[in-house]
């Protein structure tokens, strides 16, 4: 338990510590709530789809979560080359307890960053429709954060170096928040990108954060909740199985 | 009591034995140094000494443990202090110490304690809330060596502990070294590439070249063996002039890429 919790300190402070990369990961979300949501509001507003700022600020939250979650689980690359895995890796403590407090502190990180891109948006107008919903939007974020820090400990395990971080990000993480109804309602989308968005986790994750913060739903919170979780699992099991393997 | 026993341990990468069937022994209470030239196999060597590394062949004893089966019953009777610093630069120098401590599981009091004394000890106290990555590389050292220690190992590992240190911290270091080694019996198992260094401080020295043990003993066992002065001519003497492949951890890391390949 202990282990768990030094793991998981380590990399809030970390977190709090790197404050070019807050306002660098938060610079982000606000350009894509800014942009897409005063550019395409009119456009979706005259469709008659309603405030886009609201649609979209749900999916932003995503955005935010999937790339900071992805990032933190990755940073066991940087560990290995700057030599720190070796350090956690020789000491008496058991390879899963290392990948739960690194996945949990990468999961909270996300979380955090979350929880403020949802401050962000209420800024440029977005108003959730009950406040009551909230911490469950919140619980829902960790989830979310959990399962896509375990993909990125997943990725790590097998990757040896940071050069492989490019092709995650632009064959990974873009694809996955693009087509998961972030930034566009999955109705009447074209047959083959909503069978892709059935099949990217994220697209349920932002369901969900709609249906709890402004009660817009293409899934359904039970049907998020179950696959997020059977998600979860599964690639909590799998990252624990590389991270076993890892050799330094 | 032999505190390591090793027997015809092999590491083979492809078709390629980085460690060659070599067998040892290190006594209780010795200090033993492991030289070779680059990439003769000592970093191999260590890795499968501290559990990082599963070897293709023959067994070895750490502490009446077996690295595999035993393995965190041979992480706590170790201490390891790297060839590269793997320290978290984003963290003081205190957290570092006090990370280590949680992870072997030492309790509160006696942590904070040994972390006090260690940390004066190596000189570093007054500096314990500093960021470690405005640590010269010395001091960054002196930490690694003052958590090595923390939790008390029967063995220490030194993988080129005073690579790039100056006189001062080197003397500063073996000096300390030495009496805890005489005060604990605390084992030291060291690799360096600074011969009178394994010249002063081992009292028995086993040479590795091409991944197989050429030459074991004390110095002067090893000078009379040779028929030369010092330990860096029957060293030469035994591994022969030829310049080695210069980045042993580049060769390693390639060697890491095939094998993640290849699976």
């Amino acid at each position: 338990m202990k282990t768990i919790y030094i793991l998981w300190l380590r990399q809030l402070k970390r977190y709090i510590r790197s404050k070019s990369r807050i306002v660098g990961s938060l610079a982000q979300p606000l350009l894509f709530l800014l942009a897409l949501g005063y550019g395409l509001g009119p456009v979706f507003q005259k469709a008659g789809q309603g405030n886009y700022i609201e649609f979209l600020a749900p999916g932003i939250i995503g955005m935010s979560i999937i790339f900071t979650s992805i990032f933190y689980g990755l940073e066991i690359i940087w560990d290995r080359q700057f030599g720190f895995l070796k350090e956690t890796l020789v000491a008496p403590v058991s390879r899963f307890n290392i990948m739960i407090g690194r996945t949990l502190g990468g999961a909270t990180v996300a979380t955090v960053q979350g929880v403020i891109v949802f401050f962000i948006s209420m800024l440029i107008g977005f108003r959730p429709v009950s406040f009551v919903m909230i911490p469950f939007a919140v619980l829902f974020m960790l989830l979310v954060a959990i399962l896509f820090s375990a993909i990125g400990i997943t990725i790590a395990s097998l990757l040896d170096d940071m050069q492989g971080f490019q092709l995650i990000m632009n064959f990974l993480v873009m694809p996955l928040f693009f087509l998961s109804g972030a930034i566009f309602p999955l109705q009447n989308v074209p047959g083959v990108i909503e069978k892709i968005a059935m099949f990217d986790p994220l697209s349920y994750g932002i369901d969900a954060f709609r249906q709890l913060l402004v009660s817009i739903s293409h899934f359904g919170l039970m049907t998020d909740l179950v696959v997020l979780a059977a998600v979860t699992l599964f690639f909590l099991s799998l990252g624990s199985y590389f991270f076993s393997k890892v050799q330094i | 009591m032999d505190v390591i026993k090793v027997e015809n341990l092999t590491k083979k990468f492809d078709d390629f034995a980085a460690v060659d069937h070599i067998s040892f022994d290190v006594a209780e209470g010795e200090i033993f140094a492991f030289l070779g030239p680059n990439g003769a196999g000592k970093s191999t060597t260590i890795k499968m000494l501290t559990t990082l590394l599963a070897p293709s062949e023959g067994s070895i004893e750490l502490n009446g443990y077996n690295p595999i089966n035993d393995s965190n019953a041979v992480r706590r009777s170790i201490g390891i202090i790297f060839q590269d610093p793997s320290l978290d630069d984003e963290l003081t120098a205190f957290e570092n110490m006090e990370f280590h401590g949680v992870l072997y599981g030492i309790p509160k009091k006696v942590r904070r304690e040994r972390i006090k004394q260690l940390m004066e000890f190596v000189e570093l106290w007054d500096r314990k809330n500093s960021l470690v990555k405005e640590f010269s590389g010395g001091m960054k050292r002196r930490l690694e060596i003052a958590r090595g220690l923390l939790h008390h190992p029967k063995v220490l590992f030194l993988d080129e502990p005073t690579l790039g240190l100056d006189p001062q911290t080197r003397n500063h270091m073996w000096s300390y070294l030495q009496e805890l080694n005489k005060a604990k019996r605390t084992t030291v198992f060291f690799t360096t590439h600074y011969m009178e260094e394994a010249d002063r401080v081992a009292k028995r020295i086993a040479i590795i070249d091409h991944g197989k043990i050429i030459a074991s003993g004390s110095s002067a066992e090893l000078k009379a063996q040779t028929k030369t002065e010092s330990l860096e001519d029957a060293f030469l003497a035994l591994t022969g002039k030829v310049i080695r492949e210069e980045e042993g951890s580049n060769l390693d890391r390639m060697r890491m890429f095939r094998k993640a390949r290849g699976k």
